[in-house]
């Protein structure tokens, strides 16, 4: 396939997605349209209190509501704590002794239907002892005396980690600017549009079987095992085609565990479908994250070295914590020559809702910090923020400061390519805004032209494809397939990966046919069942068009082999003489003799039995040989640039956003109108975080658990998105593919901030950038203050001594490194 | 999925049929017309009448009649789809068709009302949550309970006018027909309105709004402008809305009138006094904008910060009459000024 | 345990209503409690699943179906009010097996992603192109504006409600 790579008849070509058709019509069946026969319905009682002990939980009026069919507590439930991670196993389905949220489930109920299940959970009493809440990082590590949690690396502090490559003090000391920032990221919440809904069915075989809008029915399916006592092999679970992810489906949560539980009970499937407000309490979204930044730079813009510091708000539970901890750290080093680097964080909990992993997860917010503090620095030197950031791009094929292989970089490319599309050189400065004084006079405050600022602002990022770690250790593959040939003519592939929107069922049908010269449609796709499907890991970390691409690609070269060994036998020719096209195997020369796809198989299948070929895959062991190395490893690294042009009112503080261009550095786009959509869906969700989005809570509660009051940006905050997608062609990804949906968030939001500056002259070091802000910066500006919007103070808290590894800053990436259930003539 | 609490549906074919079906079944009774306001406050149990009296089928409720000239007569059921793409009302009195245009989203407007729009309820944000939210935190006095969470040491309570089209028709002059099971009286909009976010409305429960009576155009000219962070869905968390008559270039009648930042729309009288007799010049406009956000007091229960709201108030009253003093540079998007 | 006897006692549930509804130019006929709302009666009492939910409370414009061609929030209509309208669901869009134009579009330029906003869209642009055949893209986003979507940033959503204009055009 080597050779031929650049003559493909599927791969690059903007084809509809294989689900497309079911979708505009309404017929894709979502976990809450699935309707069983006998099916009761299911609610969660759940907790008023952010943090509480349980005296007493009575159901016996629940049970006495006629149509009521089961209620349950955590006294039902097998005495085990979970959690998504092995290291915080810190979560009850059931909140047994103690609550530590308000959305913290007490109970369920399964009855006739909704309403009555939920009058039923009105009538449930529970006998609260209310404990202080901790709200803040600063009350938790305020009261060591109240503990959320019993474990972790202090009181309230969940995860600690200080890592240092190099020595970073020498490194600023040789600086010729040092910068020392703080700023904050605000948390805020995936909101797919599809409630979390799931349906079990336990049947009168002893065998469950759970529906569910999950990203990782995997994950879901081994805690379930342990969560209900049940052997793994009596459990099925399904993830049903979800209505958005972003994330937020990535746990197990207490609604399927509840449901499964209630079906036991009842011998009925039990559907349970969260409301609006329920999803905002399930969360596991973006942590809110304080963050100190130390950079030194030359004159020439050149960093000397890094020094990061991070203060994660994780909410109640530890969920994917520990990694997000991590990756607030471990993947800024890719982006650009940072030869040392050190970086400390820890995450407190609170009793709010867990966060967890959101779009991005845990790289958002450090992000944020660099590339403004970048846009700081390149002001002090006197240089172009683009042509700085150029200079300083990492080299591809090399290792950063904390050992982190980095295969292509099309970043020049990219930075090159939005300038160039943005005007930027035209632009940047053009408006006159940033730091220069204007007088307004008497106007001022009414509604001058004056008021309307345009600025234009540019930054970069990078993300990982793929974690190069499974969540609970293993030599397993990360992502299998079985492709079997049919008969027919078509092709059946079973992959344990699940469609979330991305497209992943679409990417396993193209790759096969790509490879077998079939159409996509004569591929059948059946994914995400844990009981027909091979392992995949979940639609989480960009891992899945990589990771079950390889893999389908492996199967279908596998498949290829037998196919053309019994076609060549049949035409008298040598199998590498076969090509596989339209349908058809032959030879090019002698076409008309080639067989059809159908024939070929039943050779095949004839010579070989039945034609069932495994794929497998599991990414290159590049761990770093230090505790935590391995976080941050990936088999490549996507990069994108962004530059967003906008106005600034300035008696408003109102943004209006006119055009973002961001080029995306893929490896190779599959399908380009794919990897559009999730360049520009991510950055519309940067949007939204820059501007407006935010999960705040206030007097223990959420806010505002609403879509009407948590505010998702419409089409009329939406600007024109420019997406230029860049290709790299990575020998890591499949046909040189890399990841999309997740890294074009991540420049957005500092590129937001930048442009701002460009446009009024005030720096906000916090997110979002509400008109307040805006508004109290100007203010500072007229006052001849440091216009300068952002938190003023790190909280007090030491860090213990960093474990110190030696930086591995250009060293050469390993010759690519071996996979580890790689055939011999895959590169 | 959030549901509504049973009730009985009644569909009486007359607006006296509907005053008395209200008498009758009292404080179990509640009206609805297009529903958009009402059913979302019930589905979260801020409101669970036993009777719900639906306005859908009364024809005389219907229309739109009369003319700039003369006056024009809204029926209140008039959709504020339809009502934003009136075109008397697009010509005439173009910022009611603006706040109509902007309230909510093109859904929401297909079905709700402009007199549900004039009578919707005020909003606070302890208030407008579900019922386990509004348990959980402690009832406010609006349903349930009887404090007042944000201002707790208060005896009233301050939830938010938060009708877009009330402050248009109050500026414009509108007055209000309602039909009771005694007989029917017309008041100016003004005095449909009572400071206090329970009792917000001085129509009895058992009155119907019949009408909505806008006088002649007459040489007035209007501005509605709203203030909310998302162009849609969003509620306003400021509205201004200024008429005024000029003669030559001297202002001869102003009227200005805040949404959104009191219980009900706040008129700011002193600052159109001081309008009247000046010509719109940026120094008048700046006077009156600081006057017209005296009387604005918004309290921390909506989206934005109070004082943001409050600051906003006086930039927004001078956009709105640079707007009708025809001075450039608005800077806000065209539609949402008329 | 609800013995059948109590589950159909009238005095425990509310009293249901027979409504005659036309659904998709198709003539039906529900029991329905009147509190129960179009949104429910077509997911639950219909097998009407096309049509999705976000907030149940007219903040997201999932739930959008036509009502004689004008998009409506389905979570806040009720179906006592609606017999003798003419009711739009997405399974309704596509005749006699060829799709809507808007459909296609959506398919072929990725509009859908993971798709659960995509039935109300559709309808919502629908009632759009009926009214206003060659919509500009701001006028597009304004009638779009009250149907929120998380995945696609609207970006291809615009452009595949164009093309099908665009198309639609052409084919007039």
């Amino acid at each position: 396939m080597s050779e031929a790579k650049h003559d493909f008849a599927l791969i690059g070509r903007p084809l509809p997605k294989v689900d497309a058709w079911a979708k505009v019509t309404g017929e894709t069946r979502y976990a809450d349209d699935l309707v069983l026969p006998r099916m009761a319905h299911a609610k969660l009682l759940r907790s008023p209190h952010p943090h509480a002990r349980i005296r007493r939980i009575d159901t016996t009026r629940a049970r006495a509501l006629p149509g009521v069919f089961a209620v349950i507590t955590g006294q039902d439930l097998p005495p085990v704590k979970f959690g998504i991670l092995p290291v915080s196993q810190d979560e009850e389905a059931l909140c047994r002794d103690r609550v530590r949220m308000v959305g913290d489930a007490v109970a369920a109920v399964a009855a006739i239907d909704e309403e009555t299940a939920e009058q039923a959970t009105e009538l449930i009493d529970v006998d609260y002892e209310v404990l202080p809440a901790l709200m803040s990082i600063e009350d938790s590590l305020a009261h060591p005396e109240v503990r959320i949690h019993e474990y972790g690396d202090g009181p309230n502090v969940h995860k600690v980690v200080g890592l240092q490559f190099g020595d970073v003090e020498a490194a600023l000391a040789g600086a010729d600017l040092v910068r020392e920032d703080v700023f904050f990221y605000e948390g805020n919440t995936h909101l797919p549009m599809e409630q979390h809904a799931a349906v079990a069915q336990w049947g009168a075989d002893g065998k469950l079987t759970l529906w569910s809008s999950t990203q990782t029915p995997h994950y879901v399916h081994r805690l379930l095992a342990k969560i209900l006592d049940v052997p793994a092999a009596h459990i099925r679970v399904i993830a049903t085609p979800v209505g958005g992810g972003f994330g937020g489906k990535l746990d197990p949560f207490a609604h399927e565990i509840a449901a499964c539980k209630l079906s036991q009970l009842t011998g009925r499937p039990v559907k349970i479908t969260l409301t609006r407000e329920e999803v905002f309490y399930v969360h596991r979204g973006r942590h809110p994250v304080l963050m100190w930044m130390k950079t030194g730079f030359t004159r020439t813009g050149d960093i000397t070295g890094c020094h990061l510091k991070t203060w994660l708000d994780g909410g109640a539970y530890g969920s994917y914590g520990v990694a997000s901890v991590f990756y607030t750290g471990v993947v800024n080093p890719v982006t650009y020559k940072i030869p040392a680097y050190r970086f400390e964080g820890a995450r407190i909990f609170t009793n709010k809702p867990p966060c967890g992993p959101k779009r991005g997860h845990g790289t958002p917010q450090p992000r944020f910090a660099l590339e403004c503090q970048l846009d700081k620095a390149a002001e002090q030197l006197g240089l172009d923020p683009a042509e700085m950031r150029r200079r300083i791009v990492a080299e591809p094929f090399t290792k950063t400061a904390n050992h982190l292989t980095i295969t292509t970089i099309g970043l020049e490319e990219c930075i090159d390519k939005v300038v160039d599309a943005s005007g930027w050189r035209g632009k940047w400065r053009g408006w006159g805004g940033g730091g220069t004084s204007r007088e307004r006079g008497g106007l001022e405050g009414t509604g001058t032209a004056g008021a309307r600022k345009r600025g234009i602002g540019l930054a970069c990022s990078a993300y990982m494809t793929g974690a190069g770690t499974a969540i609970y250790w293993n030599s397993m593959p990360h992502s299998g397939v079985v492709l079997r040939a049919d008969r027919s003519g078509g092709v059946a592939i079973l992959c344990g990966a699940t469609d979330i929107g991305q497209g992943s069922d679409s990417i396993l049908a193209y790759l096969p046919a790509e490879i077998l010269g079939l159409l996509p449609k004569d591929v059948h796709v059946h994914p995400a069942d844990t009981t027909l499907t091979p392992v995949d890991l979940g639609s989480y970390s960009s891992r899945v068009t990589l990771m079950c691409g390889m893999a389908a690609i492996q199967a279908a070269e596998r498949l290829k082999r037998v196919i053309a060994e019994a076609v060549a036998q049949k035409l008298g020719v040598a199998p590498d003489q076969l090509v596989f096209r339209e349908r058809k195997v032959g030879v090019p020369d002698d076409w008309d003799k080639a067989l059809p796809f159908a024939t070929a198989v039943e050779l095949g299948e004839a010579r070989h039995g039945v034609l069932a070929f495994p794929g497998s895959y599991a990414p290159p062991r590049r761990a770093g040989k230090y505790k935590g190395g391995g976080v941050g490893p990936s088999p490549c690294y996507s990069y994108s640039a962004c530059v967003v042009e906008l106005t600034v009112d300035e008696d408003t503080g109102e943004i209006d956003l006119h055009d973002v261009w961001i080029a995306h550095d893929v490896g190779r786009a599959l399908n380009p109108l794919l990897v559009e959509g999730q360049v520009e869906g991510s950055v519309y969700m940067g949007i939204g975080e820059a501007l407006m989005e935010a999960q705040v809570f206030r007097k223990g509660l959420h806010k505002q658990p609403s879509m009407l009051e948590y505010k998702s940006p419409t089409t009329l905050e939406t600007p024109e998105i420019h997406t230029i997608l860049v290709e790299t062609d990575d020998p890591e990804g499949p046909f040189g593919a890399k990841e999309a949906g997740q890294g074009p968030l991540l420049p957005v939001i500092p590129a937001i901030v930048n442009a701002v500056y460009d446009a009024i002259g005030v720096r906000i070091d916090e997110i979002p950038v509400a008109p307040e802000k805006i508004l109290k910066g100007l203010e500072l500006k007229r006052k001849g203050q440091p216009p300068r919007v952002g938190p003023e103070r790190i909280p007090l808290f030491t860090f213990k001594a960093p474990i110190v590894v030696e930086s591995a800053f250009g060293q050469p990436a390993d010759a690519v490194a071996r996979r580890p259930f790689a055939d011999e003539n895959e590169r | 999925m959030m549901r509504l609490p049973p009730f009985t549906y009644l569909a009486p074919a007359t607006v006296g049929d509907a005053a008395r079906l209200m008498a009758e079944h009292g404080p179990a009774a509640m009206l609805v017309a297009g529903g958009t306001d009402l059913y979302p406050n019930m589905k979260r149990r801020q409101f669970e009448p036993r009777v719900l009296v639906a306005l859908g089928g009364i024809r005389e409720l219907r229309g739109v009649s009369g003319s700039a000239r003369d006056g024009l007569r809204l029926g209140p059921l008039t959709t504020l789809t339809a009502v934003s793409r009136h075109h008397e009302i697009v010509r005439h009195y173009p910022a009611l068709a603006t706040a109509a245009g902007l309230v909510s989203s093109p859904q929401l407007r297909n079905v709700g009302t402009i007199g549900g729009n004039v009578c919707v309820d005020t909003r606070c944000n302890y208030y407008n949550q579900s019922q386990p939210w509004r348990k959980a935190i402690g009832f406010c006095m609006k349903k349930d309970g009887d404090i007042c969470l944000v201002a707790p040491g208060s005896s009233r309570c301050w939830a938010v006018s938060s009708s877009d089209t009330a402050p248009v028709l109050w500026s414009l002059g509108a007055s209000a027909r309602l039909v009771g099971p005694g007989g029917e009286r017309a008041i100016p909009l003004s005095a449909l309105y009572r400071d206090d976010g329970i009792e917000y409305l001085a129509k009895r429960p058992d009155e119907v709004l019949a009408e909505i009576l806008v006088p002649p155009a007459d040489g007035w000219r209007s501005v509605y402008l709203k203030l909310r962070r998302r162009g849609s869905f969003d509620f306003p968390v400021l509205g201004v809305a200024v008429a005024l008559r000029l003669e030559g270039d001297v202002v001869r009648d102003a009227r200005i009138v805040l949404g959104a930042v009191a219980s009900l729309p706040r008129e700011a009288g002193p600052a159109a006094a001081a309008l009247v007799g000046q010509r719109l010049e940026p120094d008048v406009i700046g006077r009156v904008a600081d006057l017209a956000a005296g009387p604005a007091r918004p309290l921390d229960n909506t989206d934005y910060a109070h004082y943001y709201r409050k600051k906003m108030t006086r930039v927004f009253v001078g956009r709105a009459l640079r707007r009708l003093a025809g001075l450039e540079g608005d800077g806000r998007p065209d539609e949402e000024i008329a | 345990m609800l013995s059948a006897g109590e589950f159909r006692d009238p005095a425990r549930r509310p009293p249901k209503t027979r409504l005659g509804l036309t659904i998709n130019g198709e003539a039906c006929e529900v029991l329905v409690p009147v509190h129960k709302t179009l949104l429910e009666v077509l997911r639950e009492d219909l097998g009407l699943t096309g049509t999705k939910h976000g907030c149940e409370l007219g903040e997201c414009g999932t739930c959008t179906v036509l009502v004689d061609g004008v998009p409506v929030l389905s979570c806040l209509a009720l179906p006592v009010e609606l017999p003798g309208r003419a009711i739009t669901t997405v399974e309704g869009m596509a005749r006699a097996g060829e799709l809507h134009p808007l459909q296609e579009a959506f398919a072929e330029l990725g509009a859908a992603q993971c798709g659960y906003c995509t039935p109300g869209i559709l309808l919502t642009a629908q009632a759009l192109l009926d009214e206003m055949p060659s919509p500009t893209r701001q006028q597009i986003k304004d009638a779009l504006a009250g149907n929120l979507c998380r995945c696609t940033g609207y970006t291809k959503i615009l452009d595949a409600v164009e093309l099908a204009a665009l198309r639609s055009g052409a084919r007039r």
